[in-house]
This record gives structure tokens, sequence and C-alpha cells, in this order.
């Protein structure tokens, strides 16, 4: 057995899971997929008192199409929400990012809340959902309040989420028909954690000029980021390499990334650089075929 | 502290087991340690290597990173319960015997993992091309035979299966 031993509690409701936690402060912890929490249980990085396994709460996953947007419940697979018909069509980007996440035994078991809440730098989650401006749904003691995405990844490892509450459901505005959208990482082999990635999501006017652009960058910075000077400079002008590459600078030179035994901080602004006009090109292709 | 322990009833390659486990038991510790099912190896513990990987309520899960307790009332497919996947008769399944014709394995330790892995994959897609197979293969870690074979093994198997149509 490697965990250190902690009490087990596995609620039915998430009105009981938010009252077991509350019992368990300050040190009772969330289960959910367990993809990262299992890891650091058995290297004992974390040793809670309780854990509070929401496995068994019925009502608390699946993908729904609501008035805001794909409604995707905090227990959803990763891999369900990649197959459902309703991401593929309505918002496709969540499902090109989860193929980047792990392997498929692992986005069989790990959750859309749980990558989210986790909140690792180099995931493409945070960055998916920053770009899309999602809204968090987050129970605490009967009262539920909503964090939009912006407010939600404070630092490395750290949301606005209070240790006593839980995370409900999030809230995926749709992509409109008329916008593209893309994501390029670079990882030494498929399925590791990022070096650096790109989420872009770029609209064009009548035109074909840039109406709108969303990037958001992830494994740069303690969280994913929003790179808004490069977004305001890209409105309004033809998608052209010249474009790009203006934003690819605007974002090489906005950013200090870490450096570690991957890559070193300067490596992962060139490669930040390049994935941006590259998430740009692609994106501005895939609008102009859905105008086809 | 230590809390107490729990009751579980699993159903492991078609034969229900019953246990009673401390709560941070892993499914991979209560496989090998209670019901002696040490087919599935345990490398990293941490969700990296793959060589634990077992089949779940169908779907293929890392079982150094599910608590037995969270097994309990599920049905669990394991290496040992694969040869009984045969048809025809066959003493071993054809990933098993591609394994063996194409010398897919050295030491042996990864093997139960990929054997697991491939076979969820090769029923999901029965004709892969090569890139698909080291994909998927992306999740568990080899450190003898260089992958080549293992590729080979699983194209050997796929054909077989495919030649068979009884999969």
């Amino acid at each position: 057995m490697r965990p250190a031993a902690f009490e087990y509690v596995a609620p039915h409701s998430i009105e009981e899971a938010l009252a077991a936690l509350q019992q368990s402060m300050p040190d009772g912890r969330i289960l959910a997929g367990g993809q990262s929490l299992m890891p650091l249980l058995n290297l004992r990085l974390t040793k809670p008192k309780t854990l509070v396994d929401l496995n068994g709460i019925s009502g608390l996953d699946g993908v729904r199409e609501t008035a805001e947007g794909l409604s995707i419940g905090a227990m959803t697979r990763q891999s369900s929400v990649e197959r459902a018909s309703g991401v593929r069509e309505r918002c496709p980007i969540l499902a090109e990012a989860i193929r980047h996440i792990g392997h498929v035994a692992i986005r069989h078991r790990g959750t859309i809340g749980g990558s989210l809440v986790h909140a690792d730098p180099a995931a493409e989650l945070p960055a998916v959902a920053l770009a899309l401006d999602a809204k968090f749904e987050v129970a605490r003691d009967g009262i539920d309040r909503t964090i939009p995405a912006e407010e939600f990844f404070i630092d490395y490892l750290t949301t606005a989420l209070a240790p006593d509450e839980i995370l409900r459901k999030i809230v995926f505005p749709i992509i409109r028909p008329s916008s593209g959208y893309a994501l390029e990482e670079v990882t030494r082999r498929h399925g590791d954690f990022a070096i650096a990635g790109v989420v872009a999501i770029v609209e064009l006017d009548d035109a074909g000029k840039i109406a709108d652009a969303r990037l958001a960058l992830f494994g740069m910075a303690p969280t994913a980021v929003r790179a808004r000077k490069a977004e305001r400079a890209l409105i309004g002008r033809e998608p052209n390499d010249d474009a790009m590459l203006d934003a690819a600078a605007l974002v090489e030179n906005v950013l200090d990334p870490p450096g570690d035994i991957h890559a070193s901080s300067a490596y992962r602004k060139h490669v930040a650089a390049v994935l941006t006009a590259r998430v740009l090109k692609r994106a501005v292709q895939v609008c102009r075929d859905q105008r086809l | 502290m230590m809390s107490s322990k729990r009751a579980i009833e699993i159903t492991v390659n078609e034969k229900r087991y019953e246990g009673l486990v401390e709560p941070r038991l892993s499914l991979a510790d209560f496989l090998r340690d209670q019901l002696g099912l040490t087919g599935t190896h345990l490398g990293c513990e941490q969700g990296i290597c793959g060589s634990c990987t077992i089949l779940f309520n169908g779907e293929t899960v890392r079982s150094c990173l599910l608590l037995a307790v969270q097994a309990n009332g599920g049905a669990i497919l394991t290496v040992e319960g694969l040869a009984a996947k045969a048809k025809n008769g066959d003493p071993l399944h054809p990933l098993q015997q591609g394994f063996l014709e194409k010398l897919g394995f050295q030491c042996g330790f990864c093997t139960p993992g990929f054997l697991m892995t491939l076979y969820e994959f090769l029923n999901e897609n029965p004709s892969p091309s090569e890139d698909e197979i080291r994909e998927r293969l992306s999740g568990n870690l080899c450190r003898c035979t260089g992958y080549q074979n293992i590729v080979a093994a699983v194209l050997w198997a796929a054909e077989r299966l495919g030649a068979k149509s009884d999969r």
C-alpha cells in the first residue's frame, strides 16, 4: 500500500459530499477521476485525513446543450466528453484538446472537472476554458456561485475554488459556426504534458478580416494565460502571414516562462511564438472552409 | 490513524471474489496480494508506465490509480482472463500468440499492460495503421524491445482476427 491511511467517504449526493468536506476541514480532499490525485497519494506528496469520493454521486456527469452553451458535469469522464456528439458538433476544440490528455486509459477515468480544478499549468483544458470564457458553477453548502474562467485560475495548481466548495459543472459557450479554432502543442512524446501549447479561436468578418481573436497559452506561466495584447493586435487585420507573425512576436515578448529540465525559458518562448503563428493559420483556414 | 476495512465484491475474469480491504489499498494490490492474480504488474505506481492496465467495466484503466473500494460491484478483465477470449478453442488470444510469433517481449514485465491496452484497441479498431498502433502504445512503456516487434505483433494479431472475423 502506497498512500498514507485516510478516512474514505463515498457520498451519494452533492449535499452529503459538501457536509463530509465541511467535517473534514481543513484536511479533506475530493477524489474525482484520481489520475492526478492518486499518483500524489501514492508518492505521499499529499496525505489528506479524509478522501471524499465523488464517483458514487449520480447527476454530476453528462453533456447538455443549454441556452448559454454546452453544460458539462464536473464528473464527466474525459473520454465521454471526447466522444459526445454535442461536443463534436458545437464545441469541437474541446474534443481536440482532450485527445492530447495523457492516454486512453487515463481519459477513461480522468474527469473534465478534475483536470480543471487540478489546474496544472501545462494542461490543455484550462487553456480551452480560458479561450472560450467558460463559466464554472460551484456548490457550497446550499449556495451556488458562478466563477468566470478569467477569475478561476489563480496560480500554480491553485484555483478560486474554496476548500469547502465542489465544482458542479462547467458551461462552455458554443463556438459560432463562422469561427475557426485550433490547438497545437509540443511534447516530448504523445500524451506528455506540454512544453508549450496554444489554443486559438478566430472569427472573420464579411470582408474576410479578423473580427475576433482569442489566444490562450499553456505551459508558459503558473497558470494558462490569455495573450490579450496579441489578440487586440489581430483585430481588424487581414489574416495574412504578417498579422500572424506580429501576434507571434507579441506572445514571445510578453511572457516569461520558467525553464526546467525539459526546456529552457528561451526555448519555450520560441516554441510558443512558432505555435501561435501555426494555430492562427489553421484557425483561419477552418473559418474559410466553413464558409465554402 | 487506521481507517476501518470495507467489504467489497468484485468480478474478475467472470469469477466473483469477496474481500476486506483498507480504503487506501489499490485495485492492483488487491488483485495481486489478496486474489493472487499476479499477472497484473506494478511498475511506477503513478500512472506513467501502463504495466498495471486492466479493463474495468469494459474500459482500460490504470489499476494502480483506482482504489479497490472504488471497484466494488465492478467487472474486471486481467491478463489471466485474456486467453479465455480466444475463439475456436485456441489456447491463447491472437494478441498473445502474436507477441510469441513476433517476439513482442523480452523480459516480459510490461507485457500484461500492453496486451490489455491492445485488447481494447483492436476491439475498437480492427485494422489499425502502424501510426495508430504507435499512438495507442504511447501510454505503455517497454524498456527492452524498442517497440518494433510489439507493433509487428499487433499487425499479426489484427490480421489473424480479421481473417477469422470472430473477434
